[in-house]
């Protein structure tokens, strides 16, 4: 026997790490990922692969060289980094605007603040919302599903941006053959990864099954874009479902929303943060001149979370 | 033509309004401040460190021009030059401050204090002293994670990888005492300087009977009282199995260093070429 | 099944030494019965080195309103009164004594009768419990007696009594519970006795389904006694959560139980408690959980006060070779030892052996601010927040993010992904708090 090891209490410890953290994630991603490779085709694959590479290896590159620290592209959030803007891309965006948008999501979003955990912003979403609006042509291309192959794919209208325009969603739908089945199933034109909504649901369980996240980001943003839409077209049926399904929704309120680092810590705080997503998002839906606004709403409630953090405390024991 | 001047006139305006409810503002929520205090304060190191005693800079530089002597003031942190402009500004006598610096009273290296147990929690002094004793068999010894050099806010002191205790840079040391506050030890002290860097000390706090302590550490001070019976000033006391030189009394003979057995007495000198 | 509703986790329960009887230990030709067996003031020694003790005999006697009464727990002679290192290595004041024999005072019933019935005054009560030096021994160590008075304008209706036993590995009081249900149960009613309280529950987890059963089915002879199974979840034992859990209250924030009307006391504490009024027997010896995943025989052992513990590890199979860390009491509150020469304490509940897969801590990462520590802090604390004031020395702040309600069970430093020390910095950041706190004073 040797030395003996000493250390303060706790002694054992659950076994959790980030790694494991951040894989659960991407295997929650994994459904809605395939679905959207099954219908985009190849574009998604590649963009998807261009995506995690250049941010892994922006990551590396920055941490080794210009930090010239520890290198911790190994605890998988690079990847999880990388596949999230990826899923928020048209599938048929020129390969190189991707690596420019992985530069600036982990340059600019994630190492500039002192790498994980210090970000106060989502690094997928500084990153697509800056290729947003340096590249809006590009970035609102949107190939149909099911048009293989799809690097030559007829491009089109995505649902939200026919619902700018018209007055009343549930005429919208029917005139374009939509169904909220459709809808679910990822049949429709936009980013490839947020279209397949019951995939989206499906790693939503898992991320609660595995007590990755708690319900309470995901589960306010539904409620309140719920609510909110059915408030604002009072009589149209299908425009709250069609909010809850259509867009970056699913794939905002899930896996972007709920982001460790930028979202508040107590659970109340969490339904304030995700009550805030909802409205917003449905404001610039509707009066917004921008056809979808999940990003700008969680990146906008992102300020927000140190203020909340403030203000709102979890629940203390013996306060009644 | 019509479209610049009326924006100009509304721009002159608007500042005009601004500019009177500025100085109203101004005059209203004025408040004398003796202008000494700034010329003080410009002349004090800024390091705002509190080892004077007062809470900063201006803290100081308040107490020195509503003090009718300097006598009591001091910034240890800038020692006798900058009290000689602070007198000079104000044109009140400050007397001759002795320079202090630093010491660490341990001399448990690696090799006279063998490890025996490993620490694996929060790599903080304090937070290992508040467990145990320490991953040494000598309870009073220094831990080295370098409570005190996080504490040092000139950079005077580093922890030396090889003997894992903290070294002091004497020409960065201001002895403003934030170690000492840190260590939870009770290891460092801010002595006299000493002429040309010249001072001797007890290097060790370990209040052990003597056998139990050169146990755990062949540097101890074994409390054999041999460095008291040679010292020819009663510069050295013997409390609890732990002789301490008195720097007011000592002389710097060096008779106790030759005396000490474990070495727990440590002379330093400093070359006079560095001077 | 209720349980405490504010955070907690569910450590793997490895209950190796599980439903075991309890094994007598053997008595080593020396022991060191330290005079700071408890919280508070260490008591006052009133043997002199040559005197010859008994077993039970007082050795060190209360000084002050917190402290307690010290016992011999062997008879022998007292050789020398000296400072002995306890398991954190700091000093105390203990009695060594070298063992003859095993004579007991005769005032003690040795006998192996169950005396149910119990004649003597409240305050003949309170007096034997004081006397017998009794203290909590769930861990705090706390002198009984001062538990069991509470201040006159506050009044007990609730006696609640933990044989949760929440911390992983140990088993010592489950043990206790099987082999002296009716003890425990007649204890119960002492303490109902003194307290005047009409309703006494035993909060057991779920876990330990032999034991609920077979005291479900003696306390039906006690009048006021309920058996509650609790939901298994960690730290259930702490008497806050505990409180929560059986009568849905709160203590408030700094407050003491008595302030929801309850009162709290471990299953050991009670059957000492028993022993100590209806057999005169003063607490020198308490069970002890030897345990480990590679232990050889993880077992229960009742252990005499002073004993040293290597003695009692050699008796149970030894140190095992894979171990790397030793822990004075169970993993997650437990006391890592730098060296098992250290006599046993009236609060030593176990030892654990980690062996070398467990026992490094793996190296801190960054905060991911996953919120895992809050969602787990049974106080409802922030500990990721108290954990970066802390490190910046921010007490001003840590004061008013209530660091005092910390009692830290370790559950933040448990659940993080990244492997922060939360808890070292919180516990030090307590500490000086409270040091700040008690200044103002």
């Amino acid at each position: 026997m040797t030395k003996l090891i000493i250390s303060p209490s706790p002694h054992i410890h659950s076994g959790d790490s980030i790694q494991k953290n951040m894989f659960g994630v991407l295997i929650a991603l994994a459904p809605a990922l395939l679905m959207g490779f099954l219908f985009f085709g190849v574009g998604a694959i590649l963009t998807t692969l261009t995506a995690i590479i250049s941010c892994v290896l922006f990551e590396y590159l920055i941490q080794k060289f210009l930090l010239k620290g520890k290198t911790s592209i190994t605890d998988g959030s690079a990847i999880v980094t990388g596949t999230l803007l990826a899923m928020n891309l048209p599938s048929i965006i020129p390969l190189w605007m991707v690596v420019i948008g992985s530069l600036v999501a982990i340059g600019v979003g994630k190492m500039t603040f002192g790498g994980l955990g210090n970000n106060p912003f989502n690094p997928a979403l500084v990153g697509r919302v800056f290729m947003l609006i340096s590249f809006p042509v590009a970035m609102t291309t949107w190939s149909l599903p099911g048009t293989f192959p799809a690097l030559d794919a007829q491009s089109g209208a995505t649902p939200l941006a026919l619902a700018k325009f018209s007055d009343s969603i549930t005429e919208m739908m029917h005139t374009n053959n939509f169904s909220i089945l459709n809808f679910g199933i990822g049949y429709m034109g936009g980013s490839f990864g947020e279209v397949s909504a019951f995939a989206l649901l499906l790693g939503f369980a898992f991320l609660l099954f595995r007590k990755i996240i708690s319900w309470h980001i995901p589960v306010s943003i539904f409620a309140t874009v719920f609510v909110f839409s059915g408030l604002l077209h009072w009589g149209d049926v299908a425009a709250p479902f069609f909010d809850l399904f259509a867009g970056g929704l699913m794939l905002g309120a899930i896996f972007m929303a709920s982001d460790f680092a930028t979202s508040p810590m107590s659970h109340f705080g969490q339904i304030i943060y995700g009550v805030g997503i909802g409205i917003i998002t449905i404001l610039i839906r509707n009066f917004g001149s921008y056809p979808e606004g999940v990003s700008f709403a969680i990146l906008i409630m992102n300020a927000f979370t140190p203020l909340i953090n403030t203000y709102v405390k979890p629940k203390r024991f013996g306060k009644s | 033509m019509n479209v610049i001047l009326i924006s100009l006139l509304t721009l002159g305006i608007l500042g005009a309004v601004a500019a009177t409810i500025l100085f109203l503002t101004a005059k209203k929520f004025y408040v004398y401040q003796d202008p000494l205090i700034d010329q003080v304060q410009a002349v004090l190191p800024a390091a705002n460190c509190g080892a004077c005693g007062f809470a900063g800079c201006s803290g100081f530089a308040n107490a020195c021009v509503s003090a009718t002597s300097l006598d009591a003031l001091l910034c240890p942190v800038g020692g006798n030059a900058v009290m000689q402009n602070v007198s000079a500004i104000l044109g009140k006598t400050s007397s001759e401050a002795v320079p202090k610096v630093a010491v660490l009273r341990c001399a448990g290296t690696c090799e006279h204090r063998p490890q025996t147990n490993l620490y694996n929690g929060a790599k903080r002094c304090s937070i290992a002293h508040n467990l145990y004793s320490g991953e040494t068999g000598c309870s009073f010894g220094c831990i080295g994670f370098g409570d005190c050099e996080l504490a040092c806010t000139f950079g005077a002191i580093s922890i030396n990888a090889a003997t894992q205790l903290p070294e002091i840079d004497e020409n960065k040391c201001t002895s403003c005492g934030a170690c000492v506050k840190a260590c939870p030890k009770m290891l460092l002290e801010i002595r006299k300087k000493g002429a040309e860097n010249h001072r001797i000390y007890v290097a060790c706090r370990n209040e052990e009977k003597g056998g139990i302590a050169r146990k755990s550490c062949s540097a101890a001070c074994i409390g054999c009282s041999k460095c008291q019976k040679v010292c020819d000033f009663e510069a050295i006391s013997i409390n609890n199995n732990l002789a301490f030189i008195h720097d007011d009394k000592c002389t710097l003979c060096g008779k106790c260093v030759e005396t000490c057995s474990t070495k727990a007495i440590v002379e330093f000198k400093l070359k006079v070429e560095s001077l | 099944m209720h349980t405490f509703r504010i955070g907690g986790i569910h450590p793997k329960e490895n209950k190796l030494s599980a439903g075991k009887t309890i094994i007598r230990a053997e008595i080593p030709p020396q022991v060191v019965i330290s005079l700071s067996n408890h919280t508070g003031a260490p008591a006052k020694a009133v043997v002199e080195k040559g005197d010859t003790v008994r077993v039970g005999q007082i050795i060190g006697e209360a000084n002050g309103f917190i402290s307690a009464n010290v016992h011999s727990s062997v008879s022998g002679k007292v050789s020398k009164i000296d400072s002995q290192p306890d398991v954190s290595g700091r000093k105390q004041l203990a009695v060594f004594i070298d063992v003859e024999g095993d004579e007991w005072l005769e005032t003690i019933d040795r006998s192996p009768d169950i005396i149910s019935q119990c004649n003597f005054t409240k305050e003949e009560i309170l007096a034997k419990i004081k006397n017998a030096g009794i203290v909590g021994l769930g861990g705090a160590t706390f002198p009984a007696h001062v538990k069991l008075s509470p201040p006159p304008d506050k009044k007990a209706n609730i006696l609640i009594i933990n044989g949760v036993e929440c911390e992983p590995y140990l088993t010592c009081d489950h043990a206790l519970m099987l082999c002296h249900a009716d003890e425990i149960l007649i204890g119960v009613t002492i303490i109902m006795k003194v307290l005047d309280v009409k309703r006494a529950v035993i909060g057991i987890e779920n876990n330990k389904k032999d034991v609920i059963a077979h005291l479900s089915k003696l306390a039906k002879n006690y009048q006021g006694i309920e058996i509650q199974a609790l939901k298994t979840k960690y730290p259930q034992g702490g008497e806050k959560q505990l409180i929560d859990a059986v009568i849905r209250r709160q203590v408030p924030s700094g407050k003491l139980p008595i302030e929801v009307g309850a009162v709290v006391q471990n299953v050991a504490t009670v059957f000492a408690i028993y022993q100590a009024v209806q057999k005169n027997k003063p607490l020198f010896e308490r069970v002890m959980t030897i345990t480990g995943k590679d232990a050889q025989n993880p077992g229960n052992y009742l252990v005499r006060i002073g004993v040293n513990l290597s003695a009692i590890v050699a008796q149970a199979g030894g140190i095992p070779e894979t171990t790397e860390k030793i822990i004075a009491g169970g993993p997650m509150m437990g006391r890592a030892v730098a060296s098992l020469d250290t006599p046993a304490v009236k609060g030593s509940a176990g030892i654990l052996f980690i062996n070398n897969e467990q026992a490094q801590r793996k190296e801190a990462a960054n905060c991911i601010r996953c919120s895992k520590c809050v969602n787990a802090c049974p106080m409802g604390l922030e500990p990721y927040l108290l954990m970066t004031q802390s490190e910046n020395s921010l007490w001003d702040k840590m004061e008013t993010n209530h660091v005092m309600d910390c009692m830290e069970c370790g559950c933040c430093s448990y659940v993080c992904p990244s492997n922060r020390p939360i808890l070292d910095y919180v516990r030090y950041g307590k500490t000086t708090v409270g040091g700040i706190i008690r200044g103002r004073k």
